[in-house]
């Protein structure tokens, strides 16, 4: 079970009051792009033993979707970040290395 | 005119806490910039009161302002007078982006009372309901065992919550379940 807290309404609540919503940090590829790029945006995910950022939404509070960092083999909640975030925050970079040093997840170190 | 009435038409139900249908009620969502004078004046002309701070409840004589996210607040009033009311909250916005709509029907409204209510409510909710971790003026939008629920404590110790009138069934039986006797677990006593 997750623990996590909604940076728009600062409940911390477990992970049946919210919704997950995909992978996070995604760049859209969509009508007139190459069929390599839009194939990539939508097929190719990231799948990692460790750090991970997903979207997630606030469905059962506020509603409202923002960003989380997690490790998909502790379970561990590395921090969650506003929706209109392009890049993961310096803190939660921090919080990720203390636990994980070295970690990659796509372009973001 | 049709005649209005509640989905749950007054029903009431006695065991470890009182569960009570609290009736037609003026229900009113506001949406917009919370920090703006135009919404606080339009809170004021609806209710009375100011606008709330994150994750509270202010109640007033017969009216409440509830702050339901970043950008929306739900406003309660008398049922008879929302009318009145938004048009009051439309004169103090206007020109301004802003969205107030009547939701009275929309919902159902219960109050919840008496010595087992943080239990009842606890059971079916995974919020933190003990005395130290909900406390009077708190609000707090949860899922309520498969539906949407909101819900504030107010200065008697009664919970007031508000969910879809769509589930008004649901959640009342929910609730009476919890509440049945025979079923205390003490963590609260």
């Amino acid at each position: 079970m997750l623990i996590l807290t909604c940076p728009c309404c600062g409940v911390t609540g477990e992970e049946t009051e919210f919704h997950q919503g995909g992978e996070a940090h995604l760049k859209r590829f969509g009508p007139g792009s190459t069929d390599d790029d839009f194939h990539t945006y939508m097929f190719a995910k990231e799948n990692p033993k460790g750090a991970h950022f997903e979207r997630w939404r606030h469905n059962n509070g506020c509603g409202k979707w923002f960003i989380m960092a997690r490790d998909t083999v502790t379970l561990e909640v590395y921090g969650s970040y506003p929706a209109q975030t392009h890049e993961p925050p310096q803190h939660i970079r921090d919080a990720i290395t203390a636990k994980r040093p070295g970690w990659t997840w796509r372009e973001f170190a | 005119m049709s005649n209005a009435v509640t989905a749950l038409n007054g029903a009431n139900y006695q065991g470890l806490a009182t569960i009570a249908d609290q009736g037609l009620t003026g229900m009113i969502t506001l949406r917009g910039d919370l920090a703006s004078a135009g919404i606080k004046a339009a809170v004021k002309s609806a209710t009375g009161l100011d606008v709330p701070a994150q994750r509270q409840a202010l109640m007033g004589k017969g009216t409440a302002a509830l702050w339901m996210s970043p950008d929306e607040l739900l406003l309660l009033c008398p049922y008879a007078e929302v009318g009145e009311r938004l048009a009051g909250i439309e004169a103090a916005l206007k020109g301004q982006h802003f969205l107030a709509v009547n939701v009275s029907d929309a919902r159902t409204f219960l109050r919840i009372s008496g010595y087992g209510a943080r239990e009842v409510l606890a059971k079916v909710c995974p919020v933190d309901l003990s005395p130290e971790g909900f406390t009077p003026g708190m609000f707090r939008r949860t899922r309520m065992a498969q539906v949407p629920a909101a819900f504030w404590l107010d200065e008697a110790g009664n919970f007031h919550l508000i969910c879809f009138r769509s589930v008004a069934d649901y959640a009342f039986e929910l609730l009476k379940v919890s509440a049945q006797p025979g079923g205390e677990v003490g963590l609260y006593a």
